[in-house]
């Protein structure tokens, strides 16, 4: 909302040298989100005069362009000559000029010069020029008598004046006025108000305006109609009146509709005119049948829906209510019979209409936030009477007003609640006084309470907290000191939460930079990755509105945002890179959604109702996924770098699961998106977590990432699946007796898996092995086709003894034995 | 040394007088003192220490003596050994020393030179803001507490007071997730982090102090400041007793936690349906304290010059939550506030332009390192 402060001036009596930026900071404070403070015209500066065109030569110039020599009388002892490019006014007639010295908006300095070979003594304004408008097809030419040869006309065209710019919240519709905004004024300074909205000497009820009937009361509670004839349409509008509603933010546009909307600005009622020789019949209310259609105002035509409510004639549909009339009975050049509307409509079915219609009107931006049901006969009566005073209109006898507006109920609280819940300790008379400079009527209502009834314009006081807030908020929130509560004592970050920082942590130390990506997907994603038809990753949710078509689909997987960021990079010229990203992916169970219910808000849902509602919540268990490419260590003075390869990808699931205290097992698998022949599957105990490799290199080329990328990506949920628990590490004991080192090199078929071969090393070993240790594999002509060589360093120790040579090679020989069973393997040079 | 020496020969006392003993030590001493490195040393050890140095065989002698004469021959030769084996040890000693030293200068190396090798990682400012924040509240015995972020609908509106017709429900601010042909999911994507607020006060039991950070999304399309998927972390106090003061005083240690002691915040009436009063908090500006406002000398980036920050929303949860979370809004109230964090990195840190935030550039992370 736009309020030029000479307006909000006439409500209320704010002192004088008060600046409008005074005003913003005491609106501010009050609640009210003053945005800026527009200082219309504040960059123009004089001489710049009314002047009258005495007589002018039109001068054709080589250029093409014809300039008119004018005399022009400024007011002074003689005329001045000025060059003026437009010719759209006669001699005689009254034009604005600004003088040398002048300064018009934009910093456009003024000064006598020299111009198609004469000195121009000023110049002839435009209305843009002048700040007021866009027209620059020609100079602004005023009425005949509207001023005399030099009249100061920044003072004339009220070039000057301050406007606040005010972000209405929801809940404070009233504000979409300047009666409203003037109350708050006048409250925030303590000086008297003047309401525009009471107009004791108004006939508020009345049946013999023209006919008019409301089919739909709950929709439209209020329809006041009043008629007025032989009105002008040639008037034009007032100066004031187009400045007014210009610097509200609104186009002036013709004497009867700049009348409406200066009514509408003024006290937040919108208001509708119609032709009255155009429409057909009594004005039906009633909401729309369906397949009926309409031409609103803006010239399209608009299929409407059985929830809109219509406002009807007999030939049909004449306005969508509350948002926009119809183009049949739109005021014209030629009307001179108007039948003005002022009707109170229900909020929620006027937001509903201009949302299916994507129709945000000034009149739907009123009506949705809560017009003041009390002022369809006033606002229009108002509406009526400048009609007359500047149209030349004669109002017609009769009023019709339908319904009337719902009285507000009392609202009882404890006179102590605002201290209770703001923590200000307000006297009971403070609180009466605050609450009636709102417009309630405060009564008392037994101990200690109070009965509040809320004035009819602000719907929104309906809770003991609404009147709470306007306590706080008249008073002020500095108002309010700072108390630090004291929470009971905590048991910091959950397991789970320490686990995720542990993993994210050690991810990152491993090498990585976290990269988030959004969530969003789409099915050529999971062709890329090489997903097959049936592959559980591709069963997703899916967007009403995505953002892009092509990614309506929210992640089933990590890997295409890492991925897509993994390509990103590289294409930075970051050509060594590892990322990883944790976070959740969504994971619906396959068919139809389950549909939450619909809970009530008035109490708790019950625990099955919650239970259910919970339920309908899809899975969404939280991953944590890496990808690399390029060298993992770079070349440099030490030597060759090392490339990125599956192994880094599979190093990064242990370190996840060593973050997690758990054991990884990795096995042989073949998963999209890997790399057939490099992709492991990593287990928790029996359960699958994750898998880690080199990526496909279809996969690779489909995407276009860097060759012989690696990706990891393992599901933190499936690590423990019954919550990450708390208990304590068990600790080893550590013993002090010497270590006994046996090397065995095993040749096994290369099928073999290392970490089968090792598993069966361990079980075999016993309890006196420390530790085993591959330390090379190595195939060669020697060891035969199809087979390869482990070599592995086994550490054993006792716990309280020293070891015999004995016994070390006992266990060595046990578990060489074990891995001759269960992997064929043979020692070599055995 | 007292055995009878069976090599025994008088012939080859002589050379036990003292002159000759003297000779032995100084041509010893002169042998060691003439030695220039560790190698010479050695040898001349041999020479005049070892079983055939002069000084040996003459110690080899004394046992041939008759006894009277033992005690003087014994007392100077094993006068004479011991000045030797000082000698070599102090010689010995000094060579050691001059040899380590030019070792250690032969190994000397550039220790300028860079050893990258390992790959250096680091995590995103946004995860390591939530952590910040998570630990000042935790310190202060608050719990974090988090929710999916597809969410019920009801959870993340009804519950929260936003009713159906409510204009945050419009396809303009929200993702819906699509029914696959039957009318509603009743599925968002989370537009805020309140759904946590009310999850908490649906499973647990008053006093909840609780802070819920996380991911949100609304349908805005990316720029330099927006961005469909960003960040919020919100608090939630429910206890009885509690009232605004509590609220500010929260916020204004959170400030002084995040920005320097003695910051503060102010709070300005606003518009919540889940909060009631409701407030818009700015943040004291932590650069120039609020030296900017009206000196155009001084001109203050991060606040503009206007010595506040707009931080986020706050006020007292509305009782229509209380009631609909199944709390005794005549027994308990609470307050509640937010804060993007996107916002807050902007502004903290100086980050210019969303786009760095959300794209995943390496080069942006790695600048924040391992905390924040």
């Amino acid at each position: 909302m736009r309020v030029p402060l000479s307006w909000l001036r006439e409500y209320a009596a704010l002192p004088d040298g008060v600046s409008a930026r005074d005003v913003a900071t005491r609106l501010i404070r009050a609640g009210l989100e003053v945005e800026t403070v527009d200082e219309a015209g504040a960059d123009i500066t004089g001489p710049l005069v009314v002047g009258r065109v005495l007589e002018f030569a039109d001068e054709p110039q080589k250029n093409g362009k014809t300039i008119r020599w004018c005399s022009v009388d400024v007011g002074e002892a003689e005329p001045r000559g000025i060059v003026c490019g437009a010719h759209n006014f006669a001699a005689g007639d009254l034009v604005v000029v600004s003088l040398p010295g002048a300064v018009l908006p934009g910093g456009f300095e003024i000064a006598a010069r020299k111009t198609y070979g004469h000195v121009s003594d000023g110049m002839i304004c435009s209305v843009r020029e002048l700040g007021i408008g866009d027209d620059h097809a020609g100079i602004l030419v005023l009425g005949v008598d509207e001023a005399a040869p030099g009249d100061d006309a920044i003072e004339l065209l009220r070039l000057r004046d301050d406007v606040l710019d005010i972000a209405v919240t929801p809940d404070r519709g009233y504000c979409l006025s300047i009666r409203g905004v003037a109350r708050e004024a006048a409250t925030a300074y303590g000086v008297a108000f003047t309401d525009p909205g009471l107009r004791p000497d108004v006939a508020l009820t009345g049946d013999d305006g023209y006919p008019v009937r409301v089919d739909d009361a709950q929709r439209c509670p209020v329809f006041a109609a009043r008629t007025v004839t032989g009105f002008d349409p040639s008037a034009p509008s007032p100066r004031w009146l187009q400045r007014r509603v210009q610097l509200a933010g609104m186009r002036p546009i013709s004497l009867a509709v700049d009348i409406t909307n200066y009514v509408m600005l003024e006290l937040g009622q919108p208001i509708h005119g119609y032709d009255r020789d155009a429409l057909r019949g009594p004005i039906v209310v009633r909401r729309a049948t369906a397949g009926e259609k309409i031409t609103t105002l803006d010239g399209v035509v608009r299929a409407v829906d059985p929830d809109d409510l219509l406002i009807t004639d007999d030939s049909g549909p004449i306005g969508l209510a509350g948002v926009m009339g119809g183009g049949s009975t739109e005021l014209s050049s030629e009307t001179t019979a108007i039948v003005v509307e002022a009707a109170h409509f229900e909020a929620t079915g006027i937001a509903r209409t201009a949302r299916r219609h994507k129709l945000p009107s000034e009149a739907s931006k009123r009506f949705e936030r809560g017009v003041d049901p009390a002022l369809p006969a006033v606002a229009s009566q108002r509406v009526v009477d400048l009609l007359v005073s500047l149209g030349g209109a004669t109002q017609e006898p009769g009023l019709t007003v339908t319904g009337a507006a719902p009285a507000p109920s009392p609202i009882e609280i404890p006179v102590s609640l605002p201290a209770r819940v703001v923590g200000v300790d307000y006297a009971a008379d403070e609180v009466t006084s605050l609450l009636t400079a709102v417009g309630s009527v405060v009564a008392p209502a037994g101990a200690e309470r109070i009965a509040v009834t809320p004035p009819t314009w602000r719907p929104d006081l309906t809770d003991p907290y609404d009147l709470v807030e306007e306590v706080a908020r008249l008073r002020g929130y500095d108002a309010v000191p700072s108390v630090l509560p004291v929470a009971p004592a905590g048991r910091g970050i959950t397991p789970a939460q320490r686990l995720r920082r542990r993993v994210e942590r050690a991810v990152a130390a491993a090498g990585y930079v976290e990269a988030p990506s959004y969530p969003f997907v789409g099915a050529a994603d999971f062709d890329a990755l090489g997903f097959p038809a049936d592959d559980a990753r591709r069963v997703a949710l899916r967007l009403a509105n995505p953002i892009s078509e092509e990614q309506p689909l929210l992640r089933t997987t990590l890997l295409p945002g890492l991925l897509a960021t993994l390509r990103r990079n590289a294409g930075r010229g970051s050509s060594d890179v590892a990322v990883y990203e944790a976070g959740l992916v969504f994971r619906p169970s396959p068919g139809p959604l389950p549909v939450p219910p619909r809970l009530p808000v008035d109490r708790r849902p019950t625990d099955a109702e919650l239970a259910s509602l919970l339920a309908a919540v899809p899975s969404q268990p939280r991953r944590v996924a890496v990808a690399l490419a390029g060298d993992r260590e770079p070349t440099g003075w030490w030597g060759s770098g090392r490339p990125a390869s599956w192994a880094d990808a599979v190093e990064a699931a242990r370190v996840v699961a060593r973050a997690a205290g758990v054991s990884l097992r990795v096995e042989k698998d073949e998963h999209a998106p890997w790399h057939p022949g490099r992709c492991a599957a990593l287990y928790v105990g029996d359960t699958l977590v994750g898998h880690a490799g080199e990526l496909h290199p279809r996969v690779v080329a489909a995407l276009g990432l860097p060759e012989r990328t690696s990706a990891m990506e393992l599901e933190l949920d499936r690590i423990f699946p019954d919550g990450v628990g708390d208990e304590p590490v068990r600790a080893p004991s550590v013993s002090t007796f010497p270590v006994a080192t046996q090397d065995v090199a095993l040749v096994v078929d290369l099928s073999v898996a290392a970490a089968d071969v090792e598993d069966a090393l361990r079980s075999g070993a016993g309890e006196l092995l420390e530790s085993v240790r591959l330390f090379d594999v190595f195939t060669g002509a020697q060891l035969g086709d199809g087979k390869k060589s482990l070599a592995y360093a086994l550490r054993f120790r006792a716990p309280d003894r020293t070891l015999t040579v004995e016994e070390t090679t006992a266990a060595r020989d046990a578990a060489v034995a074990a891995a001759a069973s269960r992997t064929g393997a043979v020692l070599r040079g055995a | 040394m007292s055995a009878p020496n069976s090599d025994y020969d008088p012939v080859q006392v002589t050379p036990l007088d003292a002159d000759q003993v003297a000779a032995m030590v100084s041509d010893a001493l002169a042998a060691f003192a003439a030695a220039g490195d560790l190698d010479a040393l050695k040898e001349a050890r041999l020479a005049h220490t070892g079983d055939r140095s002069p000084l040996a065989l003459a110690n080899r002698e004394i046992g041939a003596l008759p006894p009277q004469a033992r005690k003087e021959v014994g007392q100077r030769v094993g006068a004479a050994r011991r000045d030797v084996a000082t000698a070599l040890a102090e010689r010995q000693a000094v060579l050691e020393a001059e040899r380590d030293e030019r070792v250690l200068v032969e190994e000397a190396v550039d220790v300028t030179l860079p050893w990258d090798r390992a790959p250096q990682g680091a995590r995103h400012p946004l995860t390591t803001i939530q952590e910040r924040v998570a630990d000042v509240f935790v310190a202060m015995g608050w719990e974090v507490a988090e929710g999916p972020e597809v969410e019920a609908e009801w959870l993340n509106f009804d519950a929260l007071n936003i009713g159906p017709d409510h204009p945050a429900r419009t396809m303009q601010d929200t993702f819906w997730v699509d029914a696959e042909g039957s009318g509603d999911s009743g599925l968002v994507l989370r537009t805020h982090t309140s759904p946590v607020q009310a999850r908490s006060m649906l499973s647990r039991t008053p006093p909840i102090y609780v802070i819920c950070p996380g991911r949100t999304f609304r349908t805005d399309e990316l720029d330099a400041t927006h961005t469909p998927v960003f960040s919020q972390v919100e608090g939630l106090a429910i206890d009885e007793g509690l009232t605004m003061a509590h609220l500010k005083g929260t916020l204004d240690h959170f400030a002084s936690s995040m920005f320097g002691a003695g910051i503060t915040t102010r709070l300005r009436p606003s518009y919540f349906p889940f909060t009631e009063p409701s407030a818009e908090m700015d943040l004291q500006c932590f650069v120039c304290r609020g030296a900017s406002v009206g000196d155009p000398d001084h001109p203050c980036r991060t606040c503009g010059s206007e010595g506040w920050i707009e931080w986020g929303g706050c006020g007292m949860v509305n009782p229509r939550v209380l009631i609909a979370c199944g709390i005794d809004p005549e027994r308990y109230t609470g307050f509640a506030f937010g804060m993007g964090l996107e916002r807050t990195l902007m502004f903290r840190h100086g980050v210019e332009d969303m786009h760095d935030m959300v794209e995943g550039d390496v080069r942006f992370a790695a600048a924040f390192g391992m905390e924040i």
